[in-house]
């Protein structure tokens, strides 16, 4: 074994091996690359279609599909493809940045407060607990009047802050009970700090949770963002996304489908990759989930 | 002869599992004779708590079941649940090893007893409950008439274990299976719960069966031993025979790598290379052959047969003709060079402790929370711990050996006394000298499972104190290869995370963790008694191996005393909050003075029949008080054996005046009796 110590072994760490793990995921790859495909699709899709998404055409009204217009057209003309790849820009931003935000606020803040307990984490779910009575939808419309105008980039701002406190708590509950556990103790006494105690042993640790938030999380923003628009809010017309498009479409989905399939399939799929991904990364930071190791008493 | 009672034939129990079949147990043949104790003896894994589970007809729905389990002329394996019934309880009872989950919470103790007899008895329920209240006295329950009127909670584990023996006894079975039956309790309450068993035993003539991984346990009370290793039975025999003359060389490794209280302090411990094998896709031939020292190209080509070799003996091993001859000729199992003493009575102090002092709050109230009292948790510890030299701080559980532990790594002012890490009082260390000062006292875990992130590779928990404290990345993985190999591990591994590894190799990492920062003093919290016996001589030699090597001093935190003789120099003994005496182990261990002391030396078994059977025992009553309410003067007079042969004056002295601890022949006692 003492010769082993001659030859350069190569130590892995800990992200490395999960960026290994995750790319030897399949469905994960393939998640990522559908994700990839839409940020292409939704930019560079204007550039080859003939039409944009505030021009009307009026020769062809509620026209399904056809060479001239790939998704169809709507009531008053205006082309479906170039709606949807202008509603899909905005979604998937809106849908991913708020996931990662709202996630990233919560697993820190609830992490810090369960770890330090005591005052810090009273005051911390004190500021939760207020934050969750708080009516967000109508605080958001309140607002409103001061983002509207400006960039919608705003609406992640404020989809965020009243998206992170439930699994705040939850995350708190995890690091409270995390920070009895020996391997923190002994990090505790190896003298690490809190913050990478934090960082280091208690994320990765509850990251399974984190990812399934973050998962739901981006489903949820793109539609909470719809009713935003739906009451006039958030991105106003003649400006589309994804949340307005199947508000709008719902109605004649039956009728005239391709108003509504669209931009609704492109939504399924977005949700259906993120999903994939947040599998592929859980998978990549649980040691134990490629091979099972159940070991039995007698 | 006896006849025997119940013939297990061919018995295989297997599981699905998604990492493929799990082989519980394999072609197990045994005999349980009337009236005879039989100890199956084995490691976590080895299909002992299976084997009985089989007899009793408790297995869980997704195993499978071959073979054959005769009782009465009727194999207990064909019949249906319902028609077990009528055995289970009546015929065959049983002794589960956690006794709060085994009784029912909400129903009374006197209930739960006369249940079980209504059920397989024609009698009234009066007649009922006053027999449960007869059996509550037999097995030892004070004021049994009031106390079957409580509920499981409100006994202590000592007691609930007494009931479920009352509970196992009620409709006084032919076969009595104890799975585990002490391993959750203190070894002052394990002697009196094997008493009870004794109890039961002559009361009603049952056949025992007792599934312990303690060999000592079984020494002392058991007439045959069946060995258990990876699902099959590998030697049966009379207990005096098969310790006496092993033949099987798992059970000779496992006799000689286990500590013994009675052996010569400072012997290294055989140690069995490896780890126990996993049940999932068991190889053909002998389990043992990967760890076996005798191995040779016969041992895996087929799986060996359980064959006689004397009427009352019986092993698997191909090799059995030359076991002997091997063992004689010193061949298996060489032994560790042995420990060498420490000779340096160099005074320099690692570690000094006075008069430490913790309490925790009781509150009550939701809304103000208000103090109603204190838990007593640790109060007036004093220990000493010189540099190069270990020191055991051993106490039953609950006694605040942990608590001490934990508040001497805070490094920070105790509520009251003293510590003084290398010299230095932690009281008056800045925040930035304290964290340098962490270096020198580092901690190993009890139990490897926990005290490892099970999310972070092996080399970067290994890394962690070393980045911690500014090393380079290039010098931090030099360090980490020369960690593990000090640990006697593979280097190449580092990248692995901690699921991959057994319990044996993950306390080594945890050691070597521990070690990064070549720290002066170690606190080892309880290091073996989460492992398997054949793995824990192991981690015994290759603490004193590095104990030498790097001059390290040992805070040895221990409930074992057995451990403690192979590894300690000097001894403290705690009990409820306060050391009661301390001094050389070698002295303590040969003339211990204070009762307490003496008890719980004497409540230690020795795996060795002749000496187990013949040893005096001294029986505390009792368990240990609630450290929120403890008891006034002496903490240890409530269960004092020797109180009552004092003199009334220092009888009363005992409840009014706390002993301290003063000076006697070897160390220092805190007991206000003239001892001898």
């Amino acid at each position: 074994m003492s010769s082993a110590g001659e030859l350069a072994i190569e130590r892995v760490s800990r992200g490395q091996l999960i960026r290994r793990r995750f790319f030897r995921n399949k469905t994960a790859v393939f998640g990522l690359g559908v994700i990839a495909f839409m940020f292409v699709f939704a930019f560079g899709g204007p550039y080859i279609s003939q039409w944009s998404y505030s021009e009307n055409d009026f020769s062809s009204l509620l026209k399904g599909p056809s060479w001239s217009h790939w998704f169809g057209t709507t009531q008053v003309g205006v082309d479906v493809f170039a709606q949807t790849t202008r509603g899909l820009q905005k979604s998937l931003i809106i849908g991913l940045l708020v996931a990662v935000f709202s996630t990233g606020l919560s697993a820190i803040v609830g992490a810090f407060a369960g770890y330090l307990g005591g005052r810090t984490d009273r005051s911390i779910m004190w500021f939760v607990d207020l934050l969750l009575v708080l009516p967000s939808f109508l605080v958001l419309v309140i607002l409103s009047r001061f983002y509207q105008g400006k960039t919608w980039l705003l609406l992640v701002v404020g989809l965020t802050i009243f998206d992170w406190m439930i699994t705040a708590r939850v995350v708190r509950g995890l690091a409270m009970s995390l920070r009895e556990r020996d391997f923190v103790r002994a990090a505790r006494y190896m003298g690490v700090p809190t913050r990478k105690i934090v960082f280091r042993h208690l994320l990765p640790n509850m990251a399974s949770v984190l990812i399934i938030a973050a998962t739901l999380n981006v489903g949820g923003a793109i539609l909470a963002e719809t009713g935003l628009s739906y009451l006039g809010f958030g991105v106003a017309a003649p400006d589309v996304s994804l949340g307005t498009l199947i508000a709008e479409g719902t109605g004649a989905a039956l009728t005239y489908p391709w108003l509504f399939l669209f931009a609704g399939s492109i939504l399924v799929l977005t949700v259906l990759a993120v999903s994939f991904i947040g599998d592929g990364l859980r998978d990549a930071f649980d040691p134990g989930s490629l091979r099972v190791k159940k070991t039995v008493k007698s | 002869m006896s006849r025997s009672l119940i013939e297990i034939r061919d018995l295989s129990v297997t599981f699905p599992s998604e990492a493929g079949i799990v082989q519980a147990v394999r072609n197990v043949s045994l005999d349980i004779r009337a009236g005879e104790v039989l100890g199956i003896v084995g490691e976590s894994g080895s299909g002992k708590t299976v084997t009985s589970l089989s007899v009793i007809g408790l297995l869980p729905d997704s195993a499978t079941v071959a073979g054959s389990v005769a009782y009465n002329g009727v194999n207990l394996l064909s019949l249906s649940d319902e028609q077990m019934s009528k055995y289970r309880g009546n015929d065959i009872a049983m002794i589960f090893q956690d006794p709060l989950s085994a009784l029912n919470p909400v129903h009374t103790i006197g209930r739960q007893i006369a249940e079980a007899l209504l059920i397989h008895k024609e009698i009234s329920v009066e007649a009922a409950n006053k027999r449960a209240i007869e059996l509550l006295e037999i097995v030892g329950i004070p004021r049994p008439a009031e106390r079957a009127q409580s509920y499981p909670h409100e006994f202590s584990g000592g007691m609930r274990q007494r009931v479920m023996i009352a509970l196992a006894i009620a409709n006084e079975p032919k076969v009595l299976l104890a799975d585990e039956p002490t391993t959750a309790l203190d070894v002052t309450v394990q002697a009196q719960i094997l008493d009870v068993l004794k109890t039961a035993r002559d009361m009603t003539g049952a056949a025992v069966v007792l599934v312990t991984h303690d060999l000592g346990v079984v020494a002392g009370i058991a007439d045959r031993v069946a060995i258990m290793y990876a699902g099959k039975v590998v030697e049966v025999g009379s207990v005096d025979e098969v310790y006496a003359q092993p033949a099987m060389p798992y059970t000779i490794g496992l006799l000689r790598s286990i500590p013994r209280l009675d052996a010569a302090s400072g012997e290294r411990l055989t140690s069995i290379s490896g780890a126990p094998v996993s049940p999932v896709n068991l190889p053909d031939g002998c389990a043992f052959a990967p760890r076996c020292p005798a191995a040779n190209e016969s041992c895996s080509a087929k799986t060996p047969e359980l064959l006689s070799i004397s009427p009352t003996r019986m092993t698997a091993c191909v090799r059995q003709s030359e076991i002997f001859d091997l063992q004689k000729s010193g061949k298996l199992f060489e032994e560790g060079p042995p420990h060498v003493a420490v000779t340096s009575t160099s005074d320099a102090i690692a570690l000094e402790v006075r008069g430490l002092r913790k309490t925790f709050p009781l509150l009550k109230g939701s809304l103000l929370r208000r103090r109603v009292g204190s838990v007593f948790a640790v109060d007036g510890v004093d220990l000493l711990l010189r540099q190069g030299h270990s020191l055991a701080l051993v106490g039953e559980s609950g006694c605040g050996k942990t608590t001490t532990l934990l508040e001497i790594l805070n490094m920070v002012a105790p509520e009251a006394g003293t510590i003084a890490v290398l010299g230095q009082d932690v009281a008056e260390l800045s925040k930035a000298s304290r964290l340098k000062r962490r270096k020198d006292l580092q901690i190993v875990f009890q139990d490897p499972f926990a005290s490892l992130d099970p999310r972070l590779p092996i080399g970067d928990a290994i890394a962690e104190p070393l980045e911690n404290f500014g090393m380079s990345q290039s010098e931090q993985d030099k360090r980490v290869i020369e960690l593990l190999e000090l640990v006697g591990l593979n280097p190449e591994q580092a990248s692995k995370y901690p699921n991959e590894f057994s319990g044996g190799q993950r306390q080594r990492i945890a050691i070597a963790r521990a070690l990064a920062l070549n720290p002066k003093i170690l606190a080892l919290d309880e290091p073996v008694s989460a492992l398997d016996v054949s793995v824990r001589a192991g981690v015994l030699n290759l603490l004193a191996e590095l104990q030498e090597k790097l001059k390290l001093s040992y805070l040895f935190v221990s409930h074992d005393l057995a451990v403690v003789q192979h590894v300690a120099d000097d001894i403290a003994v705690m009990y409820l909050g306060s050391i009661v005496e301390s001094g050389p182990v070698r002295d303590v261990f040969a003339n211990p003075q204070h009762p307490y002391t003496q008890a719980l030396l004497s409540a230690v078994p020795i795996p060795d029949p002749k000496v187990e059977r013949v040893r005096k025992r001294i029986l505390l009553q009792g368990e240990l008080p609630s450290p929120a309410n403890p008891p006034t003067g002496c903490r240890f007079h409530t269960r004092c054996q020797i109180r009552s042969s004092l003199s009334p004056e220092l009888a009363a002295l005992c409840v009014s005046d706390r002993p301290s601890l003063t000076p006697r022949k070897h160390g220092t006692v805190a007991c206000h009796a003239p001892l001898n």
